[in-house]
């Protein structure tokens, strides 16, 4: 019996690492996902099995379990099946938080477990159990307050206030000295109480001081912390298949938090220390007097582009924010039905969360063999006709190539070598590093200020006009 | 260090080094769904709920129980069913250029949308 459960477990595991292997394409992925899922249900019909095998579970047992498990499927399902996708970092950070807190959970609760009946926790559980409820509360709280900033409901501006170092200092002292003190098997509930609080606080105090500009990195993290959790959640109980499961979720998300910090051009300590990361500009800012913009009409731009062999199309967030995907793919259609090749470049950090942008365009019908990966698209730009900028700044600003400003040595998109380029943004305003665009300055660069939105749709219906 | 430990230990690190490898591998493009998969896939703590709450005995039991059952059902599902929706909507180039046919009224427009189409496929500027 418990060797066809381990079995299933293993196959479990099989399924996540094949499926994860499946996701390298757009093609495979969906059936990686699938075939995820299906490891995913093996388990936890295996799981099922060993319960009423044990016969050992009470009435009440199965009714707490089946009235949780259902009420969290109906609300899984209801988020998944309604999210709008410009709302998808915050989804995928909910879920973050709540596969967090199940992993703390299942630790607090063996302890507590344990503990009342007068026992003390074995010795191989001490460590896990305490890395489980500190890292699991960590991941819940904070990604609760970085989903509450993606939507709003949150100010996405770093709070900072006076004295968070030493609350810091102050939190990490309990954790430590408390999950010290629990893991040498010590039977305290006050203490684990006291060390999940900590933790708790912790999260929140970490994630508060960072700014809306660097969540796809805050994103990331928290998704390895949750991973780590659940690994150690599998320590505490002696599962593997949590373990090798959280260990693959643990390698995705510092895979990821390491892609979009060197695309930040930030390190991580610095992101977590916070502090400016600000956000968006507020788009009322003047031109600095760093030279003369060339502004553009609708009419202009539109000839520019129905007469070019090649168009290079680079969203940026404005684009997302004015939810101007679908006007951004109708006018590469028509460009397209006049033979013009289109192509989208899509920088590591476009969106709010790692692929953001992809997504989106996805969900406008772009087909995905038009969405370019920076390293492969920028020797293309030299032979686009027109690049056109919608809504990003600091990732195609040409000064990151030179040393000694803010933006040095961060991966561009190069814009800059296209024969020309058009540039649709609100206003002069800085982007989150705070300093001019050159690429607005350039003499081969015209400027078309408008909403992402309206802007396109002018586009659009100036390029009809041109062709008939 | 107990020989239980160690197994366990043994099995994280090769996982975890099983992970780094699958997993940059994959393109930027899916950056989102492959964030959305791994998260789905820690839902997995869902037997590790389903397993500590039916242990339960006593009334915080119970309540800690429901929560982690909830918590994890939410992640699992949720997970799953939203990286599937996601993913459905990444279309290859093929697929739309039938809708584009459809819809383009001139039929010298639709010309060179096939046009445009046979060289996407081709993969050449």
């Amino acid at each position: 019996m418990n060797a066809v459960i381990g079995l299933v477990y293993l196959g479990a595991a099989a399924c996540f690492v094949i499926g994860l292997h499946l996701m390298r394409s757009p093609v495979t992925a969906r059936r990686g996902n699938t075939l995820s899922a299906t490891g995913m249900a093996a388990a936890v019909a295996a799981t099922l099995v060993v319960l009423v095998d044990a016969g050992t579970v009470s009435m009440t047992g199965w009714v707490v379990l089946a009235a949780g498990a259902s009420v969290g499927t109906l609300a899984g399902w209801y988020a998944a099946r309604t999210v709008a996708m410009t709302a998808m970092p915050q989804l995928v950070s909910l879920f973050n938080a709540v596969g967090g807190g199940a992993a703390a959970l299942v630790a607090a609760h063996d302890f507590l477990r344990i503990t009342g009946h007068g026992g003390t926790l074995p010795a191989r559980a001490g460590v896990p159990t305490v890395l489980d409820v500190v890292i699991g509360a960590v991941t819940f709280s904070g990604s609760l307050i970085a989903s509450g900033k993606l939507q709003g409901v949150v100010t996405s501006q770093p709070v900072v206030f006076r004295g968070v170092r030493v609350l810091n200092i102050g939190l990490a002292l309990v954790m430590f000295g408390g999950g010290a003190y629990l893991a040498t098997g010590a039977p305290s509930r006050l203490v684990l109480a006291l060390v999940a609080l900590a933790a708790l606080a912790f999260g929140v105090s970490m994630v508060m001081p960072i700014g809306g500009a660097d969540m796809p990195v805050v994103i990331s993290l928290l998704n390895a912390f949750t991973g780590t959790a659940v690994a150690m959640a599998g320590f505490v109980i002696g599962n593997s298949v949590l373990i090798i499961a959280g260990a693959l979720v643990g390698a995705s998300g510092g895979i990821l938090t390491k892609l979009m910090a060197d695309a930040m051009n930030r390190s991580i300590p610095n992101i977590i220390v916070g502090g400016f990361g600000t956000g968006d500009s507020t788009g009322t800012a003047v031109a600095g007097d760093g030279g003369q913009v060339r502004s553009v009409s609708a009419d202009d731009a539109a000839i520019q582009l129905a007469y070019a062999r090649k168009v290079i199309i680079v969203p940026g967030y404005g684009l997302a924010a004015a939810q101007a995907q679908h006007e951004v793919r109708e006018l590469a259609e028509l460009l397209e039905a006049r033979g013009v090749d289109v192509e989208y470049a899509i920088h590591p950090v476009a969106g709010r969360m790692p692929g953001h942008m992809n997504v989106l365009l996805a969900e406008a019908n772009v087909p995905y063999s038009q969405l370019r990966e920076m390293e492969e698209v920028n020797p293309e730009f030299a032979r686009a006709d027109v690049a056109r900028v919608i809504g990003a700044n600091d990732v195609v600003n040409p000064a990151a190539r030179r040393p000694g400003n803010p933006v040095s040595g961060m991966p561009i998109l190069d814009v800059d070598h296209a024969r020309s380029v058009i540039v649709i943004k609100r206003s002069m305003g800085h982007g989150y590093a705070g300093i001019d665009n050159e690429l607005y300055t350039d003499p081969r660069t015209g400027m078309f200020f408008a909403d992402a939105k309206k802007g396109l749709a002018q586009l659009a219906a100036a390029v009809k006009v041109l062709v008939g | 260090m107990t020989s239980g430990l160690l197994a366990d230990l043994s099995i994280f690190v090769l996982a975890l080094l099983v992970g780094f490898e699958v997993i940059s591998k994959v393109p930027a493009t899916l950056h989102t769904p492959l964030m959305s998969a791994a998260n789905a896939i820690h839902g997995i703590v869902l037997a590790g709920a389903m397993l500590i709450a039916v242990t339960a005995d006593n009334v915080v039991g119970y309540v800690l129980g429901f929560i982690a059952a909830a918590f994890a059902a939410m992640n699992v599902v949720g997970g799953y069913v939203v990286t599937n929706r996601m993913l459905g909507m990444f279309r290859a180039p093929a697929a739309r250029q039938t809708a584009a046919r459809q819809t383009a009224a001139r039929p010298e427009a639709a010309q060179t949308a096939a046009q445009t189409a046979a060289r996407t496929r081709a993969g050449q500027p």
